[in-house]
């Protein structure tokens, strides 16, 4: 009797044992928010340093055309115009979310509503493993086939926006569709069933009932595939051209934040203007994201209500 | 609710709103009891002012609508609640207030055991399934480890079905006797309580019975409390019976008593199947 | 105006031509790498180092590169990963701002470009801490990239083992930790082994991240020489480590060397095809872990 006493008013073995793997498996959990503070912080101490301390003005810096960090213009004044890159980031991947959307959407409706068999056994497993590939894959494909297409048909190097956004339209068809199918059929089954028992047509079911219902995680998932497009580095660097000026046209070489910042980072030293300039991208590019994120929230909340 | 009173016969106008039978302690040896025992999910109160003591060796009843707090209530006495809501109150056992935070509510467990409403064995072999717990309380000696399985098994009336096939994933085992293996589980711990939460409810009648068979040879070692849902199983098996209602106690006796003559008018429509 | 027959029929037509385009894309796609890049694998390819300006080099030294890196990546990630799932959904207060600030965090970890995440680790492993181009910071910065959805697979594969688990140890006296360790977590081996496989083909194929991180350089590798302690060992983890997909990059952006595009297409070919096998993989492996978990014994 007393031994049972004693032993429930003492800390048990098992429990020492227990407190130790909270602490443990906590600390794992704590190192992945280290690590994600410490982007934030290391990433904006750079950034900022050429507004900070190379005293560069953040408007002439987000609205300058020129991009030329090591020269300085007739006023003394470094070139970091990074308004060609930003333009060039946005451009490739409004395009490709613009061109991607219906594809996505189409096939998705395809898959769910028209003809789920073939749905479920072809396109699904294809679009899971396409969602795999790697990136670097189709910025190869972009050099081997949509550049040379692009030459043939507008003429010029072939490099350029147009080929930046074919790629990465290619890049997220993948994801976008598949995350659009998880919607679709996440809809309730019994919103099919009486509209069509209402008479509706197939078309206008999907139209008017599925298509609105699924409306939120729709958007969610291009604008996954913005983010996505956006900070894509390498398949788009491949293919458009590199060069920091304002896309005079769809089909001139230009270039992204990413473009430069890969091409640029290893050719400069830490800590010159030069350098901090490019983590300036970085930083764009950081806060880009945080951008992308907050509006998925945002459609996410709205959705739900 | 009080519609159910509209059409019965109301002998006497006085009827208690509650009736609580307190346990003499010279005369009962009390395994557990509490004392305004408050459970709360959230800001929500689930369960109100419940003081009950539980005879050793005899089987009690829990019985009440769904969302009347019996489960809450079993769910708190081995604090398998802590998680999801604020228990407040004494629960006393061996002296101990055992809602408290300097018990070990590990330790505590191996002694008050409890089986839930839907059989869960380990995905193990139906030996493992016991012996698994009693391996990490620190006991190895082989020769003890498959005594406990043979007693506990036979405790369970389960032996004679599995004693071939021990090594056998218990998953394989059919609803009922899975829950017996459950059963035997926690009583190969040699616990003094048993809590058990509609054990019985998801099974077949052949089944079911054979659990309440089971209950009435555990008694003879344990102090039982059960939720339940029928109301032939409560009055077949238990010594004692409480009706809880909208999260209150509202009549706690002898379980002849509360199926022949309840004191509180609810008491005699839920018994009666006026509501449920 | 259409009416609404024709206007059902019309949508059919053009959703049709929709599927049937991307399905086309697709195809296309797998197929010209496939067929471009197929008839260049050999023996000798996929064995020899590369050649930085002469025609017949190999992938030799990257496609173990890619492989080495990808082990110790795993090494590295998967007990945070374990730990923080195994945190997130067995002892976390699920209600608390706290953990939901942990989430949102985890989940922008997950959104960031991978090239923010490598230019990160260059900042502060290869440059900071001087661990130069190496395996080691290409594995450091592919961990960062790779434990939001790591420990993201680990939650749902714990989500998905039911709660009447819990209960059954619990009631035994078990702690939450002897019952996750030895009865959840055994339950959840299958789905977890499919995401870390999953994750694996993710991380396979990543090259923004290590592009300043393992290195644009694939020294010649000694495989006879196995000490890790060695320059030209292939276990060193403080050599650069071009992987092969940084290869694909290099090779299209600057390479020199007259057979750049079927060298591309081949080590295009063999990155399609791990990425498959790893697919593959993962379906089988966890179909036979989850026989072996619920067979009769």
């Amino acid at each position: 009797m007393d031994s049972i006493r004693e032993s429930l008013l003492k800390k048990s073995k098992a429990t020492k044992k227990d407190r130790f793997a909270r602490v443990i498996t906590f600390s794992a959990l704590l190192l992945i928010v280290v690590v994600v503070i410490s982007i934030f912080l290391f990433v904006a101490s750079k950034g900022l340093a050429t507004f900070f301390t190379n005293k560069v003005n953040l408007w002439d810096f987000l609205s300058g055309k020129k991009w030329a960090p090591g020269q300085t213009n007739a006023q003394g004044q470094p070139l970091t115009g990074a308004l060609p890159m930003i333009t060039g980031s946005f451009l490739v991947t409004l395009i490709a979310a613009l061109v991607a959307t219906p594809f996505a959407i189409g096939t998705a409706v395809f898959m769910t509503e028209i003809s789920p068999k073939h749905g479920a056994k072809i396109l699904g497993p294809v679009t899971e493993l396409l969602v795999g590939i790697p990136s670097v894959v189709y910025g190869f494909i972009g050099l081997s086939v949509i550049v040379p297409v692009m030459r043939h048909i507008f003429g010029g190097s072939g490099f350029g926006i147009i080929a930046g956004a074919m790629v990465l339209f290619i890049m997220i068809l993948p994801t976008v569709t598949s995350m659009t199918v998880d919607t679709l059929k996440s809809v309730p089954r019994h919103y099919r069933e009486s509209a069509l028992a209402l008479g509706a047509t197939r078309w206008q079911m999907i139209y008017k009932v599925i298509l609105r219902s699924a409306t939120p995680g729709i958007l969610t998932a291009v604008v996954f595939g913005m983010a996505r497009a956006f900070g894509e580095a390498l398949a788009v660097q491949m293919v458009i051209g590199n060069a920091p000026l304002m896309p005079k046209g769809l089909t001139s070489p230009s270039s992204t934040l990413t473009s430069i910042l890969t091409q640029g980072i290893g050719n400069t030293v830490m800590g010159s203007l030069e350098n901090n300039a490019l983590w300036s991208l970085a930083l764009i590019l950081l806060l880009m994201s945080l951008v992308f994120n907050i509006i998925m929230r945002a459609i996410a909340k709205k959705g739900a209500m | 609710m009080a519609a159910g009173t509209q059409g019965s016969l109301n002998l006497t106008n006085e009827q208690p709103d509650r009736h609580i039978y307190h346990m003499d302690e010279d005369k009962h040896e009390i395994a557990l009891s509490t004392k305004n025992l408050e459970v709360y999910y959230g800001d929500h109160l689930a369960l109100q002012d419940a003081d009950l003591s539980f005879e050793r060796f005899k089987i009690t009843s829990l019985i009440g609508a769904s969302g009347s707090g019996k489960s809450t209530f079993l769910r708190s006495l081995n604090r398998m609640n802590d998680d999801v809501a604020t228990v407040k109150g004494n629960i006393m056992y061996r002296g101990l207030d055992i809602n408290s935070q300097d018990i070990d509510v590990y330790e505590m467990r191996k002694h008050i055991g409890m089986v839930f409403q839907r059989p869960n064995p380990f995905a193990k072999s139906i030996s493992d399934n016991i012996t698994f717990a009693l391996k990490q309380h620190g006991e190895h000696d082989k020769a003890k480890l498959a005594e406990i399985v043979e007693t506990s098994l036979k405790q369970a009336a389960l032996w004679d079905e599995v004693k071939d096939d021990l090594k056998k994933s218990a998953l394989s085992l059919s609803g009922g006797q899975q829950q017996r293996l459950v059963i035997a589980r926690a009583i190969a711990m040699q616990p003094d309580i048993l809590l058990l939460d509609e054990p019985a409810s998801a099974l077949d009648p052949i089944s079911s019975a054979k659990i309440e068979d089971t209950l009435m040879e555990l008694k003879k070692r344990f102090t039982i409390i059960i939720v339940t849902h029928n109301m032939q199983q409560a009055s077949r098996v238990s010594d004692y019976t409480a009706f809880f209602h909208t999260g209150q106690v509202l009549e706690y006796d002898l379980t002849r008593k509360i199926f022949t003559r309840p004191k509180v008018q609810m008491t005699i429509d839920y018994v009666n199947g006026n509501f449920g | 105006m259409l009416n609404p027959k024709q206007s059902d029929k019309l949508a059919s037509i053009i959703l049709y031509t929709i599927a049937g385009l991307v399905i086309l894309i697709l195809a296309a796609l797998v197929g010209y790498i496939l067929v471009q890049g197929v008839p260049h694998l050999s023996w000798h390819f996929l064995t020899s180092s590369s050649s930085a300006f002469t025609a017949g080099g190999g992938i030799g030294v990257q496609l173990f590169n890619s492989f080495y890196l990808l082990i110790i990546t795993m090494l590295i990630s998967f007990p945070i990963a374990l730990g923080a799932g195994v945190y997130l959904h067995e002892y976390a207060n699920q209600k608390s701002r706290l953990i939901q600030l942990i989430r949102t965090a985890i989940e922008i970890l997950s959104s960031l470009p991978s090239v923010v995440v490598g230019l990160f680790g260059f900042l502060l492993f290869v440059v900071q801490f001087k661990l130069g181009f190496s395996i080691l910071s290409g594995a450091i910065a592919l961990t960062f990239f790779n434990l939001p959805l790591l420990t993201r697979s680990v939650e749902e594969s714990l989500r998905s083992i039911p709660d009447l688990q819990r209960e059954a140890g619990a009631a035994l006296g078990l702690s939450r930790w002897e019952t996750v360790g030895h009865i959840i977590l055994p339950a959840a081996v299958p789905s977890i082994v499919t995401g870390v496989v999953l994750s694996a083909g993710r991380v396979f194929g990543e090259a923004a991240a290590l592009i300043y991180t393992a290195g644009q350089s694939a020294p010649a590798l000694d495989f006879g020489d196995w000490n890790p302690f060695n320059t030209a060992s292939p276990l060193n983890i403080m050599r650069p480590a071009e992987t092969l997909a940084v290869h694909i990059w290099k090779v299209n952006s600057e390479g020199i060397m007259p057979d750049a595009a079927a060298v591309s297409a081949g080590a295009s070919a063999v990155l399609i095809i791990a990425v498959l096998l790893f697919n593959f993989f993962a379906r089988f492996l966890s179909n036979v872990l989850y026989k072996r978990l619920t067979a009769t014994k």
